[in-house]
């Protein structure tokens, strides 16, 4: 009998259902014999009312595992995330919006009155109108996180999530495991530039507006860590695994900082609290981050992380 | 009010959407929506961010696509700040936009659409899918499966992400391509080329053939066409200028700062989509009548191959003077964009090949100097879904204060609404309809690939 699979995507990008893809053959080798994909709206045609439109209610298709992308931010993915909960035996929180809210819960900062009255009423290419309201579910009070709607088994965080983890928990469940985790190591855990550690002097973070000092011939095993070369760099906040089971860190290997896209390295730590304390171990000036709140909450403005401020400090 | 039919969701395409279709007691078409409930509102929470943060942040608009918002808002920025990147620079990101054109077009034609076809729009929904595809012809999937990753994978060997990627920063690029890079890309990219040959080949001889009744009448809508060209009129993905053209063959050229000049969005109280539309045309008045609509335009690859005069490299070429013999110019059939896309699929592989050929291509030379300045910018390439716009304005500490985003399926939101209404009318009479005939209505809509 075929492990079967449900999926679906709320407030999301689809670059999770990419790294689905990017499985490539591991996964193909399994469908259908050992793996079934009975719910996935960007493959396979399963609707929520029936092929032909004239079901009751929304319904998903049973499954023993189901994938959620995406955070939550309408009525509507709230219904869709509540029936997998209700339909599947195991629920997989699959990317960094579906674990902490992703870059869209950067919209936490400000009031959904501020979002509508710009989106709507404030742009060079129309005339301010009415904000659409027929038959467009209703607007969430902010953008959370999977877990605080429903309980979630497993957590893949990553944006996307490295195919090698994704395959990873599923070739896990498949062998009848039911519980699958990342590592809690920190991106510098496994970053390989050369670290001095030695204070920076209280010197003010530089933003990043001319590249690194490295030398393109030479491995990363040779260039200077990003911090220490004065940037702002939030690999020691977060989590190891955007380069999959082996391999340096995705960004660093392009030679750019790391912007946290694994969130927490451990579930429910505060990053910027965190990074505020190792900018300062460092001896670098924390405050002198720029637009720090939005910055080091980049992707974890879910679980209340990032709330709209008092008008006047905005 | 009669029956209303719902199909939800809209299936094997890259985002979320329904259609509503809305009978009448005599169970005929009375009118049909398709809706966009998602909103994310990057175009508020950009707003005080750091300007040369946007290129890291406005890539999950779309994670299909994030390479040509990634680019786009790079171009924004390098425009905000008044800073002109070096040339290897500017190949460097020419080469990422093609490179990641030749997956995205094989997602789309393969796994996306071509289940309709190849197993056929009434077919059993439990297999209309790429896993079906895969049963019906194991060695094609096989290929196409391989040529997908591996397509993907040149960009992530090089610049670490393919999805939601890094690499373009103000004034440049972060990293340089490496000689032993340059030649593995290029064995890499010949290969792509000649499946891209066999795909388009493929397609003309095994696929379409068979559907060009459906072709004729599916979807079918007279509009207007969108699209970058150079100066002299050639089709070109990453620079150049914005050619809208009307449902005549005349166009307007315009550089990518006049945009508000030219384009309007309509909003309709129904949808979080906007619908944009040329306001020169019909006095800017918005019409998605299937009579006669006023100010609507296409988007994407159908629309790109219409409005350019020509193709840069030859296959491409050859491919185009075919298509126009058959289709002439513009051509309006709604499912010539699966066919439009191959042509294009082909031209990204010779114009990677092109670029790799570059000995600039190797500089060193990758980033110019930039300074925090006020200022405004407005960014455009083509994503394969359409003109992408990006318009960001920024204060003296070099902080967004306002945006301002066109995406390229939104051009095609009223294109949609209007083919999806047309397929429904021909399809549903007297309150006959089945699963097949939903589908057939949902490839009107995957034609648009949104």
């Amino acid at each position: 009998m075929a492990v079967t699979v449900a999926s679906e995507w709320l407030n999301a990008c689809s670059g999770c259902e990419i790294s689905i893809l990017n499985i490539g053959d591991v996964i193909l080798d399994l469908i259908p014999e050992k793996l079934e994909l009975v719910h996935i709206p960007a493959l396979v045609d399963s609707k929520y009312f029936g092929p032909t439109g004239d079901g009751e209610s929304l319904t998903l298709p049973q499954a023993t595992v189901g994938l959620v992308s995406g955070a939550v931010r309408n009525a509507e993915h709230e219904e869709v995330l509540k029936e997998m909960r209700e339909k599947v035996d195991i629920l997989i929180a699959l990317g960094t919006c579906a674990t902490d809210g992703g870059i869209p819960a950067q919209a936490n900062i400000f009031p959904n009155e501020d979002i509508f009255e710009k989106v709507f009423r404030d742009c060079p290419t129309h005339e301010p109108a009415e904000t659409p309201k027929d038959v467009i579910p209703l607007y969430s009070d902010s953008v959370t996180a999977i877990d605080e709607v429903v309980d979630v088994d497993i957590f893949i965080p990553g944006c996307p999530p490295h195919p090698d983890w994704i395959a990873d928990a599923l070739l896990a469940l498949l062998d009848g495991k039911t519980e699958w985790s990342l590592p809690e190591r920190s991106v510098c855990d496994t970053c390989p530039v050369i670290r001095e550690e030695k204070s920076a002097g209280g010197a003010a973070i530089k933003r990043p507006l001319e590249n690194f000092e490295y030398n393109p011939e030479e491995p990363l095993e040779k260039m200077r860590c990003i911090m220490e070369q004065g940037y702002l760099c939030l690999g020691v906040v977060t989590r190891a695994g955007c380069a999959g089971k082996e391999g340096t860190p995705r960004c660093i290997s392009a030679r750019q900082s790391c912007r946290g896209c694994f969130g927490p390295i451990r579930q429910g730590a505060k990053p910027l609290v965190d990074m505020m304390g190792a900018l300062s171990s460092i001896g670098q000036d924390a405050k002198s981050v720029t637009d720090r709140r939005a910055m080091l909450n980049r992707f974890v403005g879910a679980h209340k992380n990032l709330r709209p401020l008092p008008a006047r400090n905005r | 009010m009669g029956t209303m039919i719902n199909i939800q969701p809209i299936t094997r395409i890259e985002g979320h959407a329904r259609v509503a279709i809305e009978l009448d007691d005599a169970g005929n078409v009375a009118d049909a929506k398709f809706h966009v409930m998602a909103l994310r509102g990057f175009e508020k929470f950009c707003e005080g961010r750091p300007v040369e943060e946007m290129p890291r942040i406005v890539t999950r608009i779309c994670g299909i696509c994030p390479w040509n918002h990634h680019l786009a808002s790079v171009k924004a920025v390098d425009g905000v700040f008044g800073v002109t990147p070096p040339p290897t620079a500017v190949k460097l990101r020419r080469l990422a936009q093609h490179l990641a054109w030749i997956p995205d077009k094989l997602l789309h034609f393969y796994f996306l659409a071509a289940p309709d076809f190849v197993l056929g729009p009434d077919s059993d929904p439990a297999t209309r899918n790429v896993i079906g595809i895969a049963q019906a012809a194991p060695d094609l999937a096989k290929k196409v499966v391989s040529h997908r990753q591996r397509g993907a994978m040149v960009l992530e060997k090089w610049l670490g992400k393919v999805i939601h990627p890094v690499a373009a920063v103000a004034g440049g690029f972060s990293r340089p391509l490496l000689e032993e890079e340059r030649q593995e890309f290029l064995a890499e990219t010949r290969d792509q080329l000649e499946f891209a040959k066999f795909t388009i080949e493929y397609a003309k001889t095994e696929v379409f053939p068979k559907y060009l009744d459906t072709v004729k009448t599916l979807g079918v809508i007279n509009t207007g066409f969108i699209g970058t060209v150079t100066e002299d009129g050639t089709h070109d993905i990453y620079d150049g200028k914005i050619r809208l053209m009307k449902p005549d063959g005349t166009y307007d050229d315009f550089a990518y700062e006049e945009y508000t000049d030219h384009l309007g969005e309509h909003i309709e109280p129904w949808s979080y989509a906007k619908m944009p539309y040329a306001k020169k045309w019909a006095d800017g008045l918005f019409s998605m009548d299937l009579e006669s609509p006023l100010g609507i335009y296409r988007s994407n690859a159908l629309s790109r191959i219409n409005v350019c005069d020509r193709i840069s490299t030859p296959e491409a070429q050859k491919e185009l003077e075919l298509f126009r013999e058959q289709f002439g110019r513009p051509a309006q059939l709604t499912l010539l964009y699966h066919w439009a896309r191959l042509i294009e699929l082909v031209h990204n592989c010779e114009r990677a090949i092109e670029l790799l050929e570059d000995p600039e291509i190797t500089g060193r030379d990758i980033r110019a100097e930039v300074e925090v300045q006020a200022g405004e910018g407005v960014g455009c390439v083509e994503a394969p879904r359409g003109t992408l716009i990006h318009h960001y304005a920024a204060d003296e500490e070099g902080m967004i204060t306002k945006t301002n985003l066109i995406v390229g399926t939104t051009h095609n939101q009223a294109p949609i609404n209007m083919s999806v209404k047309q397929a429904a009318t021909e399809l549903i009479k007297e309150g006959t309809y089945d699963q097949g005939i939903l589908n057939t209505i949902e490839m009107a809509i995957r034609a648009y690939d949104p």
